[in-house]
């Protein structure tokens, strides 16, 4: 479903993306893992197509298609979502607007009318529960003075209203308390079909426990330099970084 | 000197047919002005307040004038259909400088309100009885002298003491002529201790004409008494729109002014607003969208001159393309006016390198114990609240769009008449969108 090749990327003409190979089959969810500065969001912002980053090499095929010859709304309209780390505050556009223009672009986009006010009202209410949202904060300005839990949980609101089949969790952890984070992670698992695969962007065990990710990588200088199973995350949080970097003699 | 001779040589040759199709109390303030007009001349780029706009060039050219006030040919109803739905005024027009008697609105107003034009002298005998219609003829500008040297007739509004106005009053200008016209527009709005009264003004051009329209208007707010003032201007690249308006507020009275402009050519609005006794309250509000070669120039002068005052400023622009807008606001607290709480803030969007933006926020403070701030920012749309959106799947076009609507509604949610905010709303949209020409229900705008 994705597959990315011997990608490298430079941001403000630093290179930090070396040379990645990652392959995603449908309904997989990979965990990305490393320290601060090893490239992890640089790879989340590359596949949305962030006008900063630049792909100097490599290739990155999602479904078939060149997803770097496609602008950021197109690969929003293919499925492609990423939960922000930190989620931008658009004061003056309500989230029904906001939510509205999306929607309705992505539909316009697979060839099908505008939802009608009335379906995509009761659209909102139905998905907002899943990520027990409250009624006040989508009446709002788009995250403007939410709180770091709360923009959150609008992330997975929004992409319950967009139903991606790949989902981008940049750090989707950070921020919540215990609460927060399993109505978060549990809303994501409600949302999730057999086909909707993801790439989990964490430091900690704890996300992960509630999404069970099938395969486990590490980045380090911009390259993957290791993959396991679950257990290397579990393995991570107990031993740190230092280990690895030892047993590949970097 | 030679650009102000062609407008002093009209007046010296043609000074008994503006008489004669005049009223007194216009006619005995015209040499006076012309005087101021002829001291002072058009203000050059020298003049601190109009640093901004290039008056004289505007005034070049060589417009015609309506002296012998012919009936301009034209129905307003069958012209103009642009309404505000959901809210229901008095409408009246205004056909270049006179206010069209053929339409006027069916339902009477309530007692103690008067519209009409000065030429209706019975009523301006129960007007003048209690004020002096124009206090403010020339003062220190030479646009409002000039204003009152050529201008035949002034709309007059008043609005009796304790009376509230439920209804609002439109007054829609349309401009009409087969050639080059200047029109001069008076207005005098009085609203006495404890009235009402809710006024839109808005501004058209209906024929696709070089224009150039002077209007002064002079608002007496009296004790306890609420006016409030919009006033939009959806007019087009030919008209030149020079509008000087000046207030006074009373104790315990409030102002609201909103200036709106979404299409123009060049327009340059004054606005000086008085506190003259305590308590008194003021909210000036303007926005302008400018693409093309638009120019709009807002300068206000906010004179604390009374203690526990209040003002209030917000003034947005969006400027596209090659236009150019300009804001100066300057808000003087003098010693008497403790207590005093102001604030001012010009925010500005310049969408291209090409798009101008000028902002003096100005704040001078006389007097012990007062809050006021005032500030202003030039910037360009969020790249990260754009991107955001795209990754939502929302084009870049449409992005651009929903910022700039959020931009400038901000101005609009501080007013208060609820059907003319959502209107205002689908206005600007449109216009964002390029499509404000194309209003379905508007047989003018469908024409072109």
């Amino acid at each position: 479903m994705l597959e990315i090749k011997n990608l490298h990327a430079t941001v403000g003409g630093k290179e930090i993306l070396k040379g990645i190979d990652l392959t995603i089959g449908p309904g997989e969810i990979h965990a990305l893992m490393g320290q601060n500065g090893a490239g992890k969001s640089t790879l989340s912002n590359v596949l949305v197509g962030h006008p900063a980053y630049t792909v100097t090499e490599g290739s990155i095929t999602f479904n078939g298609k060149d997803l770097l010859a496609l602008s950021p709304d197109e690969r929003s309209h293919e499925g492609l979502f990423l939960s922000f780390q930190q989620p931008v505050e658009i004061p003056g556009v309500s989230m029904v607007n906001f939510m509205r223009a999306a929607l309705n672009a992505k539909r316009k986009y697979q060839g099908l009318e505008p939802l009608d006010a009335g379906s995509f009202l009761k659209l909102m209410r139905e998905r907002r529960k899943i990520v027990e949202l409250d009624n006040k904060l989508t009446s709002r300005s788009v995250n403007e003075g939410f709180s770091g839990g709360e923009k959150k949980r609008n992330e997975i609101f929004q992409m319950a209203m967009l139903e991606p089949t790949m989902c981008i969790l940049d750090e989707t952890d950070s921020g919540l308390d215990v609460d927060a984070l399993r109505i978060v992670a549990e809303g994501f698992n409600k949302l999730r079909t057999s086909d909707t695969s993801a790439i989990v962007i964490t430091h900690y065990q704890r996300l992960l426990d509630y999404l069970k990710p099938d395969y486990v990588h590490v980045l380090m200088g911009g390259r993957i330099v290791k993959t396991g199973g679950p257990e290397l995350a579990i393995e991570i949080e107990q031993r740190g970084f230092d280990w690895i970097k030892e047993s590949l003699d970097i | 000197m030679k650009d102000i001779s062609q407008y002093l040589e009209l007046f010296r040759t043609e000074r008994d047919l503006i008489d004669a199709h005049s009223v007194p109390a216009l006619n005995a303030l015209r040499d006076e002005a012309a005087a101021a007009f002829e001291r002072m001349g058009f203000p050059s780029k020298k003049v601190e307040r109009y640093r901004y706009t290039d008056v004289a060039t505007a005034f070049a050219p060589n417009y015609g004038l309506n002296l012998s006030r012919l009936h301009i040919p034209v129905n307003p109803y069958e012209a103009f259909r642009c309404d505000i739905p959901n809210l229901s005024t008095s409408v009246y027009f205004v056909v270049n400088d006179s206010l069209y008697k053929d339409a006027l609105p069916k339902a009477t107003l309530p007692k103690g309100v008067i519209v009409d034009s000065l030429n209706a002298l019975s009523m301006l005998d129960e007007v003048q009885a209690v004020h002096s219609p124009f206090s403010i003829f020339h003062s220190e500008d030479s646009l409002t002298a000039l204003n009152s040297m050529l201008a035949q007739d002034a709309l007059l509004i008043y609005i009796r003491a304790g009376v509230r106005a439920e209804r609002p009053i439109q007054v829609v200008n349309i401009l009409r002529s087969a050639v080059p016209l200047m029109v001069n527009r008076k207005v005098r709005i009085v609203a006495e201790a404890g009235a009402e009264v809710r006024l839109l003004f808005c501004d058209h051009a209906a024929d696709d004409q070089d224009f150039l329209a002077t209007q002064v208007m002079e608002v007496s707010v009296g004790e306890g008494a609420h006016v409030e003032l919009y006033e939009l201007e959806e007019t087009h690249a030919r008209c030149h729109r020079f509008a000087n308006l000046y207030a006074d507020v009373a104790a315990g009275g409030h102002l609201t002014h909103a200036t709106l402009t979404l299409t123009n050519g060049l327009t340059r609005n004054q606005t000086d607003v008085c506190l003259s006794g305590k308590e008194a309250s003021v909210n000036l509000l303007g926005c302008a969208i400018t693409d093309g070669q638009q120019h709009v120039d807002n300068n206000t002068l906010i004179d604390h001159r009374a203690p526990g005052c209040t003002s209030r400023e917000l003034y947005k622009y969006v400027v596209d393309e090659q236009s150019e807008g300009a804001f100066a606001g300057r808000i003087l607290v003098r010693e008497q006016a403790g207590q005093t709480e102001s604030q001012e803030t010009n925010a500005n969007l310049v969408c291209t390198p090409e798009a101008r933006i000028w902002t003096q926020p100005m704040l001078e403070i006389y007097a012990d114990d007062v809050q006021c701030s005032h500030g202003s920012t030039v910037g360009q749309l969020n790249d990260e609240a754009l991107f955001y959106m795209r990754q939502r799947g929302i084009s870049e076009s449409e992005a651009r769009l929903l910022l700039k609507q959020a931009f400038a509604s901000e101005v609009l949610n501080h007013i208060t008449l609820e059907p003319l905010r959502d209107r205002l709303h689908y206005l600007i949209d449109k216009r964002f969108r390029g499509e404000l020409n194309h209003c379905r229900t508007c047989r003018l705008c469908n024409k072109s």
